[in-house]
């Protein structure tokens, strides 16, 4: 466990320095552009696998916590003329206590209510986003992001490395919970409540902080948004494809362990990225809804149980 | 300002909404309420029943009409959707909710894409002669586009609630959730029951889609704006009873017509989603069994 | 006579218009062998999750070593000594046998290593040469001592084993018996609900049984099979 600790560590370290040298190694902004997206969604796919993937507890509105983030980053770096770190952590502070508050009015009960809630929390943040006018309303809002700082040589540069920071952290943190009493409290609670809570385990407690973990990291996700696309608009912002990616890319990737959405998300969004360029955003959606139902199918393990060390030799109930 | 007027009119839209929420939620008190499928698609089934309808429309018919037409190829649709489902989680031994409700969002985005590509992303809307007009009756204004669709409503609820109750094959389907061995020792196949179950669950759907597509227009992705509402009413109602749907539907109906009369109707979605928290957060033991 | 460790006095448990539980009175003496009989339906389950808390009693206190624990959450009953089996073995799949007793050992104090106190657990209850499968591979005996394991790793002060012999062959029984037993050596205080009959006879120091939710019959095993109550209520006498 230790080795495996420093093996981490070790490449955490190697990928932030790539993302401070590459910007002034590789000359073409396109590649930076598209890899804020990958990135993106690798901080969705894992900020979701906290509760998701370990607790068992599936957020379908996941585009509604990043939508927060993205909003409440434009509203105060625009109109309070906050830096950036601190939109970004305002913006996890807002996504942690949506999660619990989501939580906690639904979480006592059973886990398709949470569900379907998650399901309803998109809609009515985008009610909420459309009727207050300081927000832009339904035409949304242009942002003049900040100026990139000495050692990025560009705004898309900047960005890349400011969400690379993000993703890299969000997956550390996910890496943490998993490998702690956290995470062993939050497998129990999805193998069974009733048997964790007697146990000894804190079953509300621990999901309520699997709530706020995965929150922050899904609305921090959104933070650095209005810099990347100068406007932010609901329909953007609360996209359906969001809270679709969120699912399917820890889903493809396996949901047990850290790697798995960083997997899904890498590979998804990448083919995403080269796609959009000859596909609609449609068929866009269109491709991942039948990855999703292809994979929740026939391999609910996800990759990692298709390639991984240990077959475990079909599904698990 | 407070006049007797808006307020007598906001009621009655709301109960007339309600009844047309009714029966949009009709499937889902079925395939949730009483076989406990968390089939989060029905809404867009719903949507899908409202093109279906608008299809035909375009052709000349009736709107209603159509909807009739169209149960015969939702039934079997619902069959082939269970059958999917059934096929998918069987061979893992039962199903996982979790598992399911995301087969099911799949399904639904699915479907809405599909939608999209044949109609494009506009919304449609269907004209009949019959409900361009209103009823007046004093200071009451009842535009027929939604007094036809809501007569609808409580028509088919009737019908699926005297089929549940009354007939044989009703009974076997609220039965199946609690007593699947019983039925089997009695010579029915839980399996197909199920299946027949979730058939008239999605052919509900097409009558609901007529429903909706009278009243204004739909577009794809409206399935969306009504998931919040639906579950809201299976949910309330006490799970899988139909009659009980009627009610509750009314007073998200009612609570929404008066949101949007004294507020602002763009607050109106997020009424029934805030009425399904409070009754989650407030009534929970009451609705604890409900999804196992 | 030892001191009583759990105490009920008077409670009920109602849903709707149904009794379930009670009113009901019932001492349990530190290290005490208490059985629980009755037919299905009458109030055992109950009683079981009014003691853990997984449901409140309407009515009526539970003391534990004293303290009110009546409206406690289940978590803190467990860390307390509350310790319970369930009648359907519930692993925690996705885990190891030995992660399934890291999980109870995270939330109680342990003098010592955690890992080696549910080592040494699982070993005493025979399940040391399956320490790192994981829980999904083991068979149904095994999965009977796995819950036991889980339930015991905390150290309770009693424990309450929901029918943990149901399904499983007379040789299997006498196992878990004998686990039971050890366990109850060392002074833990053993609830034991319970349909096989000869076990729960051999077992117990004090037999209970209930019908629709109420005490009808105390005594030693001899006495509870000769009373006419429960003859009635099992042989329709």
């Amino acid at each position: 466990m230790r080795k495996n600790s420093f093996l981490f560590l070790a490449a955490v370290g190697i990928v932030l320095v790539l993302g401070f040298l590459l910007p002034w190694m590789v000359r073409n902004p396109f590649y930076f552009f598209v890899g804020y997206v990958v990135l993106q969604y690798v901080t969705i796919a894992t900020g979701w696998n906290i509760l998701g993937g370990y607790a068992g507890y599936i957020n379908f509105g996941a585009a509604g916590f990043f939508g927060s983030g993205v909003y409440l980053s434009a509203f105060l770096f625009t109109t309070l003329g906050l830096p950036l770190p601190l939109c970004i952590l305002a913006a996890a502070i807002f996504g942690a206590i949506l999660g619990v508050l989501t939580g906690y009015l639904t979480l006592r009960i059973q886990g398709v209510y949470f569900a379907i809630a998650t399901l309803g929390l998109v809609v009515v943040l985008e009610t909420i986003v459309h009727n207050i006018s300081a927000l832009g309303g339904a035409s949304g809002m242009a942002v003049y992001g900040p100026r990139p700082p000495a050692w990025s040589p560009g705004p898309s540069q900047y960005n890349f490395t400011v969400m690379l920071i993000i993703a890299v952290a969000s997956v550390a943190l996910a890496r943490f919970v998993e490998i702690s009493w956290i995470g062993r409290g939050l497998r129990a609670v999805k193998a069974s409540e009733d048997a964790a809570e007697c146990s000894g385990v804190p079953t509300l407690r621990l999901k309520l902080l699997a709530c706020a973990l995965s929150g922050a990291v899904l609305a921090a996700a959104g933070a650095p948004y209005p810099f990347y696309t100068s406007y932010v608009e609901p329909v953007t912002a609360f996209s359906l494809i969001i809270g679709l990616n969120a699912i399917a890319m820890p889903l493809i990737g396996g949901t047990k362990s850290w790697s798995g959405p960083v997997l899904g998300a890498l590979l998804l969004a990448s083919v995403q990225q080269i796609a959009t360029v000859t596909i609609s955003s449609e068929l866009n959606i269109l491709f991942v809804g039948l990855v999703l139902i292809a994979f929740v199918a026939f391999a609910p393990g996800g990759l990692a149980d298709l390639f991984g060390r240990k077959p475990s030799g079909g599904a698990k109930p | 300002m407070f006049s007797i007027d808006i307020l007598l009119n906001a009621i009655v839209t709301g109960i007339l909404l309600g009844s047309v929420y009714a029966s949009l939620a009709l499937g889902l008190a079925i395939t949730f309420g009483i076989l406990h499928i968390p089939n989060i698609a029905h809404p867009t089934l719903v949507v899908a029943g409202a093109f279906f309808v608008y299809t035909l429309a375009q052709w000349g018919l009736d709107p209603i009409v159509a909807a009739v037409i169209g149960l015969v190829p939702f039934y079997v649709l619902g069959l082939a959707l269970y059958l999917f489902y059934s096929r998918v989680f069987e061979r893992r031994g039962g199903a996982n909710v979790l598992q399911s409700l995301t087969l099911f969002f799949g399904l639904s985005l699915v479907v809405e894409i599909l939608l999209v590509l044949s109609f494009g992303s506009e919304l449609k809307s269907v004209n009949v002669s019959y409900i361009g007009s209103s009823l007046k009756f004093g200071a009451l204004t009842v535009p027929y586009r939604l007094l036809i669709p809501a007569l609808l409503g409580p028509v088919m609820i009737a019908a699926v609630w005297l089929y549940l109750s009354r007939t044989n094959s009703g009974t076997a389907i609220r039965a199946v959730a609690h007593e699947e061995r019983a039925l089997s020792i009695a010579g029915l196949d839980p399996a197909a029951v199920k299946r027949h179950a979730f058939g008239i669950a999605t052919a509900t759907a097409v009558v609901a889609g007529a429903a909706l597509i009278m009243i204004g227009p739909v577009e794809p992705f409206g399935g969306r704006f009504q998931i919040g509402r639906v579950f809201a009413i299976v949910v309330l109602a006490g799970m899988g009873s139909i009659p009980g749907n009627l009610v509750i539907a009314i007073v998200i109906g009612v609570a929404e017509a008066l949101v949007a009369s004294y507020l602002n109707p763009s607050w109106s979605p997020g009424v029934a989603f805030a009425i399904l928290l409070l009754g989650l957060a407030f009534r929970p033991q009451g609705l604890f069994g409900a999804a196992r | 006579m030892s001191e009583i460790v759990l105490s009920m006095k008077g409670v009920e448990k109602v849903f709707g218009a149904f009794r379930a539980l009670g009113p009901l009175d019932l001492d349990l003496r530190a290290g005490e062998r208490l059985g629980i009989i009755g037919p299905n339906g009458s109030g055992k389950t109950t009683l079981i999750n009014c003691i853990t808390g997984v449901y409140r009693p309407d009515r009526g206190s539970i003391h534990f070593q004293g303290r009110d624990i009546s409206h406690i959450e289940a978590h803190r009953r467990a860390r307390l000594g509350i310790s319970r089996s369930f009648q359907i073995p519930r692993p925690f799949n996705g885990m190891t046998v030995l992660e399934n007793l890291l999980v109870p050992l995270d939330y109680c104090h342990i003098d010592g290593s955690k890992e080696e106190r549910a080592r040494s657990v699982l070993t005493s209850v025979g399940l040391a040469g399956r320490i790192s499968h994981p829980s999904e591979s083991l068979s149904q005996l095994e999965l009977r001592k796995l819950e036991l394991a889980r339930a015991l790793v905390g150290d309770p002060k009693v424990l309450i084993a929901d029918e943990a012999m149901a399904g499983l062959s007379e040789g299997e029984i006498d196992e878990v018996l004998a686990i039971l037993l050890a366990l109850n050596r060392s002074g833990v205080a053993v609830i034991m609900i319970e349909h096989i009959m000869h076990a729960v006879m051999r077992f117990s120091e004090r037999i209970v049984c209930f019908e629709t939710g109420r005490l009808i019959a105390s005594g030693t095993s001899a006495e509870i099979a000769e009373n006419p109550l429960v003859r009635r209520v099992y042989f329709g006498e």
